[in-house]
C-alpha cells in the first residue's frame, strides 16, 4: 500500500503547544514516526545566569504554568544541596502539600484532555469542572491559582492560614467522591475500554531503554518515583505508597494517574493534619552560596525533574541546567505508535502527557551548505519567499 | 397542491426546514452544552453562524480541483433539499406522494456523504483523503442496515409510498408501537442515522482532533456555510423521517402535526444522549459494529416482519 506522511503540527488542535509530529501512514495504520520540537524555545537556562539566586526560583516557576512549583521545588533541591542547607520541618510540609495539590490539578487536566482526545467531550468539560475548587484551594493556601511562587532556596516563602484547612478537607472529599464516580464509569465502559485497552502498549523493557519516567513508566509495572527512592521535603515524614499498573497501555495510564490522584489527596490530608501540630518558622537563613555543584530533584506529575545548578560563589548560578520528564518520555512514541491505528496515534502521543515548554531546546537549523544560519538569514529567507509567494500571485 | 415553487423555496420547503434544522441544531448545542456544566450559545446562534459563513472569504486552495471543489456544497444542499421536499410534501398533500418516492428520499439522502467524499479527494489535502476514505467506509456500513430497517414499515404497508405507510399508520396506530419488528427496525435506523448526521460516536470522519474536521478541513466561507447548512437540515429531516415511517407520519391536522414535531425532537434528543455519553469509536470498530450487530438486527427485524409480527 502507498505510503503517506501525516503531519500533525506544528499548529494543530491536538494541543496548545508548537510541536511537529510527522506520521508516515499506510492506509490507516502507522508506520513510523518522527518528532519535531524546537518552536518554543525561550533560552530560560541562559536567563538564569543573569538572575541572583532567589530570582531564578521566580524563573523557573514560569517555565510551564501546570507544573509551576515542580521547577522551583526542583531548583530549590539544588540549591540547597549545593548550600548543604536544611529546610524547617513547617517549610517541608507546606513544599509536600502544593507539590502534590499541583499532582492533582495536572492529572484532573490531563484526564480531561485525555476525553477531549477521544471525542468525549463530556469527560473532559466534567472533569475540567472537578478541577476547579482545587484551583479555588491554591487561591486560598497561596494567593494564586497558578503561579503559586511559594517557594525560596531555604524554605517557603510565606506560611499557611490553617484556618482554611477544613474547607479544603470538605472540597477534597467531595472531590474524591466524584473521582470515583468517574473511574467506575470509565472502567465499565465498554467503548470506552474498546478505545484504550492493548493500545500503544509501552513494555517494561522499553521503559528502560528509552528512559521513560513518571505515570509513563509507572503504567507499566516499573516502580520508579523520586518521592520514594530518594526522599526530600516531607514525603519521607509521611505515608503513602507509589501507584502502579501492570500492562503499560492506554487504559493503565489513565488508571494509574487516577490512582495517583487518590494517593495525592491522602498525602495533601497527612500535611495538613501534620502542619496543624508541627509549628515554627519556615524559612531557613542562606547566607551565601559556596562555590561547587548542587542536583536538586523533584517527582513531577509528569515524571522526575532535574535541575543541575553550579556557582562560583557569585550571586548568581553560572551554570543552570533542566531536563523535564517530556524530554525523556517523548521518544518513547517511536516504541509505542508503530503499528497502531491513526487514529489512536493522537491519544498515543498524549498519553505521555507532554509539555513542551519544559522541554523544548534550541533547535539547530542548517541549510546544509553553511554549518548554522543566524538570525539575519532567517530573516532574509522569509523575505526571499514573501517576494516569491507576491510574484507567484502576481500581488 | 400548491406552487412548486412555493412548495420549494419557501414552505415546506428551503425555508421551512432551514428555519427548523437550525432550531434543531441551537437545541442540541444548548443541551450538549448543559450535558456538559457549560452555558452554551444562545438558541439562534447556528442562524447567526450560517449567515457569518455566508458573507466570509471563500479560499480555494491552488493545489485543489477548483469545479470538484465547488460542486459539492450545493449538490449536498440540492440533495437534502428534494428529500426534504418529498418529505413534507406527502405530509401536506398526501396526493403528491408518488410510487417509489421513499427509494428516490433514500437516493437524494446519499448526497451529502457523497458530496463529503467528492469535496474532499478534490481539496488536495492528506487529512482530507483520510477522512474521504473514513466517510466512504461509515457510509458502506450504515447504509445497508439502513436500508433494512426502511423495509419493515414498507413490508407492514405493502407500498414503496410515502402517503400509503402514513395513512396506514393513521387507521392503526404508530407502526413502532404494534409490531416488534418496527419497533427493531426503529432502532436500527436510530443509529444508522446517528452515523449519518456525524454525531459521536460515529464522527469518525470529521474527528476534530485527529484529522482536524476531515473532508471539510480546506472549506471556507460560503462553501463551508451550504455544508453547514445541509447539516443542519439534516438534523431536522432524519429525525422526521423516522417519526415518518415508524411513529404515525406528519399527518396536517393542526394537533397531529404539532405532536409530530414534538416526536421527531424527542428523537432527535436521543440522538443527543447517545451523543454525550459516547467517545468516538475508530472506523473499524464502527465498520464491524455496523455489519456484526446493526446488520443482524435488521435482518431479524425483517424476518419477524415477513413472519407478519
Amino acid at each position: 500500500m502507498a505510503k503517506a506522511v501525516i503531519p500533525i503540527g506544528p499548529y494543530h488542535p491536538l494541543q496548545e503547544e508548537p510541536e511537529h509530529f510527522l506520521l508516515t501512514v499506510e492506509g490507516e495504520k502507522v508506520v513510523d514516526v518522527e518528532v519535531h520540537i524546537g518552536y518554543n524555545h525561550r533560552g530560560i537556562e541562559k536567563l538564569a545566569e543573569h538572575k541572583s539566586w532567589q530570582q531564578v526560583t521566580f524563573l523557573v516557576a514560569r517555565i510551564c504554568g501546570i507544573c509551576s512549583t515542580s521547577h522551583p521545588i526542583a531548583y530549590c533541591n539544588a540549591v540547597e544541596n549545593l548550600c548543604r542547607v536544611e529546610i524547617p520541618e513547617r517549610a517541608k510540609y507546606i513544599r509536600t502539600l502544593v507539590g502534590e495539590l499541583e499532582r492533582i490539578h495536572s492529572h484532573l487536566l490531563w484526564l480531561g484532555l485525555a476525553g477531549h482526545f477521544l471525542g468525549y467531550n463530556t469527560v473532559w468539560m466534567w472533569v475540567w469542572k472537578w478541577r476547579e475548587p482545587v484551583l479555588d484551594i491554591f487561591e486560598a493556601l497561596t494567593g494564586n491559582r497558578n503561579h503559586y511562587d511559594m517557594l525560596l532556596p531555604g524554605g517557603v516563602r510565606r506560611d499557611l492560614n490553617e484556618e482554611y484547612f477544613p474547607w479544603v478537607r470538605k472540597e477534597l472529599g467531595e472531590l474524591k467522591k466524584n473521582l470515583e464516580m468517574l473511574s467506575k464509569a470509565i472502567l465499565d465502559d465498554p467503548v470506552i475500554i474498546s478505545r484504550l485497552k492493548g493500545i500503544g502498549v509501552l513494555t517494561p523493557e522499553d521503559v528502560k531503554n528509552y528512559g521513560a519516567v513518571g505515570p509513563t513508566a509507572r503504567a507499566s509495572g516499573v516502580k520508579i518515583d523520586v518521592r520514594k527512592d530518594d526522599p526530600y521535603a516531607a514525603y519521607d515524614l509521611i505515608q503513602w505508597e507509589v501507584a502502579t499498573c501492570e500492562n503499560g497501555d492506554l487504559l493503565d495510564k489513565v488508571v494509574v494517574r487516577i490512582l495517583e490522584i487518590f494517593e495525592s489527596i491522602k498525602m495533601v490530608e497527612e500535611c495538613m493534619d501534620a502542619l496543624e501540630k508541627v509549628k515554627g518558622e519556615v524559612m531557613a537563613t542562606i547566607k551565601e552560596v559556596p562555590p561547587g555543584e548542587g542536583i536538586g530533584r523533584h517527582e513531577a506529575p509528569r515524571g522526575e525533574t532535574f535541575h543541575y545548578v553550579r556557582s562560583d560563589g557569585g550571586s548568581s548560578p553560572i551554570r543552570h541546567k533542566v531536563r523535564a520528564p517530556t524530554y525523556v518520555n517523548l521518544p518513547t512514541c517511536k516504541a509505542t505508535l508503530p503499528g497502531s491505528q491513526l487514529a489512536d496515534a493522537i491519544i498515543i502521543l498524549a498519553s505521555i502527557d507532554p509539555c513542551y515548554c519544559c522541554t523544548e531546546r534550541v533547535a539547530v537549523v542548517s541549510d546544509k551548505k553553511k554549518e548554522y544560519l543566524t538570525q539575519e538569514d532567517l530573516i532574509k529567507l522569509s523575505w526571499e519567499k514573501t517576494e516569491k509567494l507576491r510574484r507567484k500571485y502576481g500581488k | 397542491m400548491g406552487n412548486l415553487g412555493f412548495n420549494l423555496l419557501i414552505f415546506p420547503g428551503f425555508l421551512f426546514v432551514a428555519t427548523l434544522g437550525f432550531l434543531w441544531m441551537g437545541i442540541e448545542r444548548k443541551l450538549t452544552a448543559r450535558f456538559q456544566w457549560r452555558m452554551g450559545p444562545p438558541l439562534w446562534q447556528p442562524y447567526i453562524d450560517f449567515l457569518k459563513l455566508m458573507i466570509k472569504e471563500t479560499l480555494i486552495p491552488a493545489n485543489a480541483q477548483r469545479f470538484m471543489f465547488i460542486t459539492p456544497p450545493l449538490l449536498a444542499f440540492a440533495g437534502v433539499l428534494i428529500s426534504s421536499l418529498i418529505l413534507f410534501r406527502t405530509s401536506l398533500f398526501p396526493k403528491t406522494s408518488f410510487l417509489g418516492d421513499v427509494v428516490v428520499f433514500l437516493y437524494f439522502l446519499l448526497f451529502p456523504s457523497l458530496a463529503l467524499i467528492l469535496g474532499g479527494s478534490a481539496s488536495g489535502n492528506p487529512l482530507a483523503a483520510m477522512g474521504v476514505s473514513r466517510e466512504i467506509k461509515l457510509m458502506l456500513s450504515y447504509e445497508l442496515p439502513l436500508i433494512l430497517a426502511v423495509f419493515v414499515p414498507v413490508w407492514k404497508t405493502g407500498s414503496v409510498k410515502f402517503a400509503q405507510i402514513m395513512s396506514m399508520q393513521l387507521q392503526k396506530g404508530a407502526f413502532a408501537l404494534h409490531y416488534p419488528s418496527c419497533f427493531i427496525a426503529f432502532i436500527v435506523a436510530l443509529l444508522s442515522i446517528q452515523a449519518k448526521l456525524a454525531f459521536p460516536p460515529y464522527d469518525i470522519p470529521e474527528g476534530e482532533t485527529e484529522i482536524m474536521g476531515g473532508p471539510l478541513i480546506e472549506y471556507s466561507g460560503s462553501l463551508l456555510g451550504m455544508f453547514y447548512l445541509t447539516r443542519g437540515i439534516l438534523h431536522f429531516l432524519l429525525p422526521s423521517f423516522l417519526v415518518f415511517l415508524f411513529w404515525g407520519g406528519f399527518p396536517f391536522n393542526r394537533w397531529q402535526w404539532i405532536l409530530s414535531f414534538l416526536k421527531a425532537l424527542v428523537v432527535f434528543l436521543i440522538m443527543v444522549v447517545i451523543k454525550n455519553i459516547n467517545p468516538r469509536i475508530r472506523i473499524d470498530q464502527a465498520v464491524r459494529f455496523f455489519w456484526s450487530r446493526v446488520f443482524v438486527l435488521g435482518i431479524i427485524a425483517m424476518g419477524l416482519a415477513i413472519a407478519g409480527w
